[in-house]
């Protein structure tokens, strides 16, 4: 059973630091292309495929505690 | 398909915004800090002194009681806390000028006397508040604003490494020296924090984590160049590592 | 004629103590004067000078105590949590009779405060922030030219009298940027010999520099020796301006940047045909009561204008001594009065004395 979530990243409060981007194992986030409220280019998740394995990297890294990290329960089937 | 939360912010994290920079491990620290509250139960027994220094209103992010000190003497605050209400967690969280170089005596003397208090000892080899100017920490050759030429060891003397200086004393009960450049450091680091409460819980005596950062906006570099830069630089002056664990079969 | 540079006010300050002569720097990083610290960094070791970085105030202080006893023109500066710190270093270094120079950039207090510009150290640094009887020499520049000049000036005071000297500035002087004129590089040849300073004793008599005696009538004759200074320095080193003074009916005082608002208060009062003028101490000690005084005589109230709560406004008191009324009017902990609200509360009071 293979472990699968998402984040959500609170935009506002993201700095565009980039840590959770380098980070993340599986090169999910990106930098937006808007600004947020105080001129940052937040962080964007941005999974198409599913891929998001909730490891909880970004979450650790992240200076401001801006990601939130959820995980799926129950068996994902492989399309 | 249910979703569950599986890493959300930690409830003695206040709302507030940090006001550090971009990048800057402090925010990580306290993260680090308030999980480990929150794990261990204490959040409404636990007092924080904060510095002066960049995180002089790190009283604001947590949902803690807290004060913050005169420059240097928050060591001395949270002796003057534990002595009159002993059964309360108090800690203090400071900076590589408040620590090192203006609050040299007040720590030494409080893990002289094997004070029941924690500290939280973030060290960036520079002053950030202030604008970048050299700090007790700062490796020889490091360009500040006070070392425009580089430091000198001739004129500003050697990098201090606080855990050496405190480790051979024998009130200290938990001392160790880490890092939080990547995810897996960052989880080894919660574990020795929460070691260093559970030292202050069970009464052993004084426990300091000093802890190695970036600082991005006074090094001049990116947040990843600034953790690129303390692998390289920082780890080689201060080894990381445990220096004193009076927790062994105790907790 | 020298050219005219833009700088700022810390930075000024610096220049004007390397072109007096002084080689030793020993400081702190506060805000809002680190880049004193962080010019004297990078310009001393241009002129072969000393600069270091202390632990902390109270290490700073005791290296100026140190390097001050070896005769060398020596300073720190710092801002008001600081200079508390250095209260203890400075009342030694007064008892010792020790020439040096402080800087106290004033931010808002008390207590760790916050970084904007107040005046309310004046107490501090004109009753004796230290313990004791003594009196440091206190000059309070109001623009950055004058800041230049009464540093310059600093030096050659604390030399004369071997006395500390503070130049008493607010983080508006400290952070402005301003055109000044910078005088000529002293020649250090030219700078005073001290006989009485810790060189060495290499043939003569061995040199003490103490602030302590056990016996208390010697002790006493140390002070003696002290006040009689501090007669000459009051006598003969007041400083003040006057403003707009030969027909004034009304007097507003102030002193440093309170100053320089003042003054568009009084242009602007003087439009409307109101006669005011303004007095400026320059000394906050020696306080030029004498000078204050007389103009007291012919004026029907007068106005202090302080940032803080009132603290000058004692001392204008004890110089008008009852001869007129003194009122006050003062915003402290960093937020500085506008031309305005001090402006409608002299026409207040204008309205209210009238009655």
């Amino acid at each position: 059973m293979a472990v699968k979530g998402y984040i959500e990243i609170d935009e506002d409060r993201c700095k565009g630091c980039g840590l959770c981007i380098s980070f993340c194992p599986k090169n999910l986030i990106r930098f937006s292309e808007k600004f947020n409220s105080k001129g940052y280019h937040p962080a964007e998740f941005h999974d198409p495929q599913g891929e998001c394995i909730a490891c909880g990297f970004c979450y650790q890294m992240c200076p401001e505690t801006a990601i939130t990290v959820y995980r799926f329960q129950g068996v994902i089937e492989n399309e | 398909m249910n979703k569950t939360v599986f890493l959300k912010k930690p409830q003695t994290l206040s709302k507030k915004e940090f006001t550090y920079c971009p990048g800057c491990h402090h925010g990580i620290v306290h993260r680090l800090i308030a999980e480990v509250i929150d794990e261990l139960g204490i959040r409404e027994k636990t007092i924080v002194v904060a510095p002066v220094g960049c995180s002089v209103f790190a009283y604001e992010f947590f949902d803690l009681d807290g004060t913050v000190a005169p420059h240097g003497r928050a060591p001395a605050v949270a002796t003057g806390m534990k002595r009159a209400l002993p059964d309360r967690i108090v800690f203090t969280y400071q900076g590589d000028g408040d620590l090192a170089a203006i609050g040299t005596a007040e720590i030494i003397h409080a893990a002289n006397r094997g004070e029941n208090i924690t500290t939280i000892f973030i060290n960036n080899a520079i002053y950030g508040m202030t604008g970048g100017q050299m700090a007790p920490t700062s490796l020889i050759g490091m360009k500040t604003t006070t070392t425009p030429y580089g430091r000198n060891s001739k004129n500003d003397g050697y990098p201090i490494h606080v855990c050496e200086m405190l480790k051979n004393m024998k009130g200290v009960a938990y001392l160790e020296r880490l890092t939080v450049s990547s995810p897996q450091e960052v989880i080894k680091a919660k574990k020795s924090i929460k070691k260093a409460f559970e030292t202050q819980i069970n009464g052993l005596g004084f426990s300091l984590i000093e802890v190695l950062s970036t600082c991005p906006t006074n090094w001049g570099m990116t947040p990843m160049e600034a953790i690129k830069w303390l692998k390289d630089n920082m780890v080689k002056e201060f080894p990381l590592g445990v220096f004193v664990d009076k927790t062994k079969g105790v907790i | 004629m020298s050219e005219k540079l833009m700088v700022k006010g810390t930075e000024a300050i610096a220049e004007a103590a390397i072109r007096a002569g002084c080689r030793n720097y020993f400081g702190y990083p506060i805000t809002p004067q680190s880049e004193l610290a962080e010019y004297m960094s990078r310009r001393l070791p241009q002129v072969g000078g000393i600069f270091l970085q202390a632990e902390s105030e109270v290490a700073a202080v005791n290296m100026v105590y140190g390097a001050a006893s070896t005769g060398k023109r020596v300073m720190t500066s710092t801002s008001s949590p600081g200079f508390s710190l250095m209260q203890e270093g400075i009342s030694y270094i007064a008892a010792a009779q020790l020439p040096c120079v402080f800087v106290n950039v004033v931010r808002g207090g008390p207590g760790l405060g916050d970084i904007q510009p107040a005046q309310s150290d004046y107490f501090q640094a004109t009753k004796g922030g230290g313990h004791g009887d003594y009196k440091l020499i206190v000059l309070a520049p109001s623009t950055l030219q004058e800041a230049v000049d009464l540093t310059y000036l600093a030096f050659d005071l604390a030399d004369e009298y071997r006395n500390p000297v503070l130049i008493l500035a607010d983080g508006m002087i400290g952070q402005m940027m301003e055109p000044v004129e910078f005088p000529e590089l002293r020649d250090l040849s030219t700078l005073p010999k001290h006989e009485w300073a810790l060189t060495g004793c290499k043939g003569r008599e061995p040199n003490k520099v103490t602030s302590f005696n056990i016996d208390p009538y010697k002790l006493e004759e140390m002070n003696k020796e002290c006040q009689k200074k501090y007669q000459k320095i009051m006598e003969g080193e007041r400083r003040s301006e006057n403003y707009m003074i030969e027909d004034a009916e009304y007097l507003l005082v102030a002193h440093g940047t309170m100053a320089r608002i003042t003054k568009t208060v009084i242009r602007e009062a003087r439009s409307k045909g109101i006669k005011v003028g303004l007095f400026r101490p320059i000394t906050l000690w020696p306080y030029p009561y004498e000078e204050l005084s007389k103009l007291s005589e012919n004026v029907r109230f007068i106005l202090t204008v302080e940032m803080s709560v009132g603290q000058m406004v004692e001392d204008v008191k004890l110089a008008v001594n009852g001869k007129t009324d003194v009122f006050f009017y003062g915003r402290t902990a960093g937020v500085i009065p506008t031309p305005n609200e001090i402006l409608e509360r002299f026409e207040q009071l204008i309205r209210m004395v009238k009655v």
